[in-house]
């Protein structure tokens, strides 16, 4: 089994957040399972031409998520999982909803997209990440 | 003012410059700057920057007007045997044929030679026994010329415009070879290029150089980060107390690339990270740091022949 990162240069996220965002995609749709295997942090330099610390970092990161584990002279190897989202999630059912009701009310893709991340942002990006907001 | 000496240190300019007739202009003009080991390092510049002709420097193939340069520790000289330089003209014998000036790198750089890295930077799988070098396109004949700067596992690599006629596909192959040989070797890398992003991906420094002297130099993310774009109601008075690159109007605003004094900035500015495209362009955009006056003379206008 193999897997390759594909990187954008034109889209203005930071490669080393395309590789991050690549294998959690893959760990929420089931394409990759723990105990799969990563390519080495030299194979994806080789193949992306990125500078190694770049592909390093990034693989730093998903170890500090628990996603993944580095062992000596083994390879990298996924070790953690991620809430599905696949389509027969009932949160898919739930946001199809929401987007077809916005669809009708005018909004274009562009618009509810923005909206979308304007409340992933309020949501996920507070100062203290692990204290919930009191509520009103 | 001089550096210590520093193991750390992969290259190290001191106040260099450099003019190719006595009463002509400075190529290089008081050059200063230091790169440590380990970083592969974007060369920048517009042209006539003097990027070629620092490799030059370093490369120990042209001695300094003034100045110091410092290479592992030591004084430039051709044909150090740590030291691989890539011409921009690459010189090669053109009567050779791919496999003999492949055998003359193994001959030349003898259990240092990286034979498997420098067939697969140089293609050769895709020549002729009898495809002489004089034969090949600019881009083949870069790619051989390449294959011996890596093949010689030197600590350090000077890559003058290593990627100029490679089209996007060898491109992105030959980047990674030379991407994949800095992380086994641990190699330092100066690579210039005026084509920004054709760097971005692959460096994690930057020296820019204009009109001869370094302008910025330093770890390209701290560069960014210490850097802001800014759009903000109002006009450019507003930015008092920063040190203002680039300014232009924005509508009834401003928009602007500063470097922020330290103080949090006020909350109704819209502010982000620059990209490396930017930060470079704003430097070589703003009005050049006040140099010493010399009188223009008719000199000054061969100094970059024009392409």
């Amino acid at each position: 089994m193999a897997f390759d990162f594909r990187i954008d240069r034109r889209g203005g996220i930071p490669a080393y957040v395309q590789i991050i965002q690549q294998v959690q995609q893959a760990l929420r749709l089931g394409l990759l399972e723990p105990g799969d295997r990563l390519p080495t942090a030299r194979a994806v330099v080789e193949a992306t031409a990125l500078n190694p610390n770049t592909v390093l970092k990034a693989y730093r990161e998903l170890e500090s998520q628990g996603l993944v584990e580095t062992r000596r002279r083994h390879g990298t190897f996924v070790t953690g999982t991620l809430g599905a989202s696949s389509a027969d999630s009932p949160w898919h059912a739930e946001l199809a909803d929401v987007a077809a009701r916005a669809r009708a009310s005018g909004l274009e893709r562009d618009d509810l997209a923005a909206l979308f991340a304007d409340v992933l942002e309020d949501l996920y990006s507070s100062k203290e990440p692990d204290v919930v907001s009191p509520q009103p | 003012m001089s550096y210590p000496p520093s193991p750390d240190v992969a290259l190290a300019a001191d106040g260099v410059s450099k003019r190719y007739r006595r009463r002509g202009p400075d190529v290089l003009d008081d050059c200063t700057f230091r790169i440590p080991a380990g970083v592969v390092c974007a060369l920048v510049g517009p042209n006539g920057a003097g990027k070629s002709t620092l490799l030059e420097l370093v490369a120990g193939m042209r001695r300094p007007t003034s100045g110091e340069v410092t290479v592992a520790g030591g004084a430039p000289r051709a044909g150090h045997p740590r030291v691989a330089y890539l011409a921009q003209h690459r010189p090669l014998f053109p009567r050779f044929t791919v496999a003999e000036t492949l055998r003359l790198g193994a001959r030349l750089n003898g259990a240092d030679w990286d034979a498997d890295l420098a067939e697969r930077v140089a293609d050769a799988g895709n020549f002729h026994e009898k495809d002489r070098i004089g034969d090949l396109s600019g881009g083949e004949r870069t790619r051989v010329a390449l294959a011996l700067t890596l093949g010689k596992r030197a600590d350090l690599l000077l890559l003058d415009e290593p990627m100029a006629d490679l089209d996007v596909l060898a491109r992105q192959e030959v980047m990674g070879l030379l991407m994949a040989h800095v992380a086994d070797t641990g190699a330092t890398v100066v690579m210039s290029s005026h084509i920004i992003s054709e760097l971005a991906d692959a460096c994690d420094h930057l020296l820019l150089l204009d009109q001869g002297a370094a302008r910025l130099c330093g770890d390209i993310d701290e560069l960014t980060a210490s850097h802001a774009v800014v759009t903000l109601a109002g006009g450019p008075e507003r930015l008092a107390g920063h040190t203002v690159i680039e300014s232009r109007p924005a509508g009834r605003g401003t928009s602007a690339l500063i470097r922020p004094s330290g103080a949090p900035l006020p909350a109704d500015w819209e502010v982000r990270t620059p990209s490396l495209e930017e930060l470079v362009l704003a430097h070589l955009g703003a009005p050049a740091t006040p140099r010493s006056p010399v009188p223009p003379t008719p000199d000054a206008y061969l100094k970059e022949p024009a392409v």
